[in-house]
């Protein structure tokens, strides 16, 4: 036991007296938090429309006004032809052209039916959904004014029809960055781990201290026990500031319990570690160390559902998260915060973390050999 | 020049007998641009939602099919009160409840009209927005199937068409992407970390005594990089074509021009970072934290920079990704040309004279 609190002693005399990594273990959640969470959002802040007005009537100049109207929207007139509507798409400065025809509104009138086009930029499927679904929202709603005003109808109702009331559970304004902190965070959480135990090993082993190391009597188990606890102890440290810079800027709420999260994280980093360490036992340098852990890292944090939801994976990908210590943490986290999820409801994510932490621990252990 | 060249094949050695090195060289890209293609999908497939049923007649029946064969959703469970909803929201699995009133069927065809209400479980926005999006779709397309002759007065009616990426394929978005990633990655991480290993090691010293020049040195270091990266850059743009479709309509020549402007400036860029870093661990650490993170996040490859803060769309001027991903995209997807993308490519000449030339005023021949 006194053998084990010497290392972890040397460990962190080593971590803070190096300038450059004191700021690395402040800095960088900070940054990640406040930088990231912001930028990483799907949510749309404005769409450039851009009108192709050639019927010029007063049918047509209604339908612009309901976009203008709309501050989400902001629309550019005076383009004449679909030539240059097609150019201000080319260079990006438009991100939807509505081309009026001439004749709209007669075609209204005569046929009780207008066609208009919408061009939308479709380089980003996701965008482009969503002002599919904006704009057509906003044309239905000029066709009830239409009617309601040129017809004389004050509400056109049709003979039947679903009332379809939308409520949000746990993020009722679908603020994207309550979303996206838990992510963060939990990419924060295992780069420390990750990344800063397997690079501290193989360094030892670069420099050749690791020899000094391996002929004092220090035994295996407390060797490894000593190089973990202190990224343990930062990392779960790191969680905790991350959270409360969460807290602080966005408001994140955090419904669940605290202790079941970090007790959860502590599950989760000793497997973080043990794979950091295990990867540490096959590199010999720190180039390699990096690179491998980098490997791993981004198809981790891929297909761990940090951005994308694991359910629109094909079968094979969603198999594999099986493996993914990610995929579970990244569910506990977003669960415990937002929806103050209990242990039982995470039972299975808590096993499955368990278990992998026992494989990736047993794997550094064997595999860390004392003579080289 | 004889030395530059045993210098340089040197270099490749290096790089060649590791494994590993080849392996992140060669493996990271094309694993990444597998995943990417078949893995990160943002549009919602099999999501399991959960249905309490309270009038349970023929017509809720029909819409709970139409919702269920539609292929987006998975029935998880039928629910009998509404305060099951909490607990099965809390396991995680079910994503929405679709909620009946009573007598729905009898409402619809007395009153005209009858209630639904969607629950959606909000802790993933995009995903509660798309789900909401897609079931008031289908439901609504049922109603309008009970009518079929029913004729609106005064409809205006859009016809839409996607430019660019008619098919919505997100491999149109990702394999830019990779690209300036990967490029980023391999030039100036693998150069700012090879060059600051001969520091740490002192084999730098070795180097500088030599009659090697420093300009011969920083170009053996870096021309191998360079002759991977284009390699790479390659690869990305065969599996891009080959197994994702994702076409090049503009001039391909234009397009590798273009690239290896940027992997110049990428190298460029991690010279100046190994002048500025004393460890493999700090020249490791400002990639990481100054270009991976910001180059996945920050150019626009996967969130698009339009949704971003007002200070952050500004930081993002300064992301040299950003601007290559605009020229490639245009190249490659809307088959433009250098007339549409100089101020781009101008930029990205402007900042590789600028990280050259700061690298030569930090670029040190004596040991402290």
């Amino acid at each position: 036991m006194q053998t084990i609190l010497y290392i972890i002693q040397k460990e962190f005399r080593q971590i803070f007296r190096n300038r450059t990594m004191l700021p690395m273990i402040f800095g960088v959640p900070l940054i990640q938090m406040l930088v990231l969470v912001f930028a990483a959002t799907f949510g749309m802040k404005q769409i450039d429309m851009v009108v192709v007005d050639k019927d010029l009537s007063s049918a047509s100049r209604e339908l612009i006004a309901k976009f203008d109207g709309i501050p989400f929207y902001h629309v550019t007139q005076g383009v004449q032809d679909e030539k240059q509507g097609d150019e201000l798409l080319l260079n990006s400065n438009a991100d939807v052209v509505m081309v009026i025809p001439a004749n709209f509104e007669r075609n209204l009138v005569r046929d009780d039916k207008g066609q208009l086009q919408l061009l939308i930029n479709a380089i980003d499927g996701n965008s482009a959904q969503l002002i599919y679904a904006y704009s057509s929202r906003i044309i239905t709603s000029f066709n009830k004014n239409l009617i309601a005003e040129w017809k004389g109808i004050p509400e056109f109702t049709p003979p039947s029809e679903v009332i379809i009331a939308e409520s949000y559970w746990y993020n009722g304004e679908l603020d994207y960055k309550w979303y996206m902190a838990p992510g963060i965070l939990a990419i924060l959480v295992t780069i420390i781990g990750m990344f800063m135990s397997g690079m501290n090993l193989v360094r030892e082993k670069e420099m050749g201290t690791i020899e000094q190391l391996n002929v004092t009597p220090v035994k295996k188990y407390q060797f490894i026990i000593g190089k973990l606890v202190p990224f343990w102890i930062i990392a779960l440290f790191d969680l905790a500031f991350g959270l409360f810079i969460a807290w602080l800027v966005f408001d994140l709420p955090i419904v669940g319990s605290l202790w079941l999260l970090f007790g959860m994280a502590g599950v989760y980093l000793i497997g973080v570690l043990g794979l950091g360490l295990f990867i540490s036992t096959i590199t010999d340098t720190q180039q390699q160390l990096m690179f491998v852990s980098f490997f791993f890292m981004m198809i981790f944090i891929l297909m761990g559902g940090i951005f994308t939801p694991v359910e629109s994976m094909p079968q094979w990908a969603q198999a594999a998260d099986r493996i993914n210590p990610i995929f579970y943490f990244m569910k506990i986290l977003r669960m415990i915060i937002l929806k103050g999820s209990g242990f039982f409801d995470l039972l299975e994510e808590f096993l499955s973390l368990s278990f992998l932490g026992i494989i990736f621990l047993s794997l550094a252990i064997w595999r860390y050999r004392k003579t080289t | 020049m004889q030395q530059l060249k045993s210098f340089i094949i040197k270099e490749f050695y290096h790089i060649f007998r590791d494994p590993r090195t080849m392996l992140i060289l060669f493996g990271i890209p094309v694993a990444q641009l597998l995943i990417f293609g078949t893995v990160i999908k943002s549009e919602i497939r099999n999501v399991h939602i959960a249905i309490y049923d309270q009038s349970k007649d023929e017509t809720t029946l029909r819409i709970t099919n139409k919702i269920l064969s539609s292929g987006y959703f998975i029935l998880d469970e039928n629910l009998n009160s509404t305060s099951k909803i909490e607990s099965i929201f809390k396991k995680g699995k079910v994503k929405e409840v679709v909620v009946f009133e009573s007598n729905f069927g009898e409402k619809l065809i007395r009153e005209g009209r009858a209630a639904v209400q969607l629950i959606a479980d909000a802790s993933d926005p995009n995903m509660a927005r798309l789900v909401t999006l897609y079931t008031t779709g289908i439901i609504n397309d049922y109603i309008r199937k009970l009518h079929p002759n029913l004729q609106m007065p005064m409809q205006a009616e859009p016809e839409v068409r996607m430019y660019f990426n008619e098919e919505m394929k997100s491999a149109y978005m990702f394999v830019p992407g990779t690209m300036a990633l990967i490029l980023m990655l391999i030039s100036a991480m693998m150069t700012s970390i090879s060059i600051t290993r001969e520091k740490e090691f002192g084999t730098m010293e070795i180097l500088l005594v030599s009659p090697l020049r420093p300009s011969q040195i920083i170009i053996g270091k870096v021309l191998p990089y360079l002759i991977l990266s284009i390699i790479n850059a390659f690869v990305i743009f065969l599996i891009g074509r080959f197994v994702f479709d994702v076409p090049v309509t503009g001039s391909f020549i234009l397009l590798m021009l273009e690239t290896i402007l940027f992997i110049m400036m990428a190298l460029c860029l991690g010279i100046l970072i190994s002048t500025a870093a004393k460890s493999q661990m700090v020249a490791m650490f400002i990639s990481m934290i100054g270009l991976m993170l910001p180059t996945i996040i920050l150019s626009g490859f996967i969130f698009p920079i339009e949704n971003m803060p007002e200070i952050l769309q500004w930081a993002s001027h300064i992301m040299p990704a950003r601007w290559f991903i605009t020229i490639i995209r245009s190249i490659m997807l809307k088959g433009t040309g250098l007339l549409f993308v100089w101020k781009e490519t101008l930029i990205l000449v402007g900042m590789t004279l600028f990280f050259i030339a700061l690298s030569v005023k930090k670029f040190k021949i004596r040991l402290e």
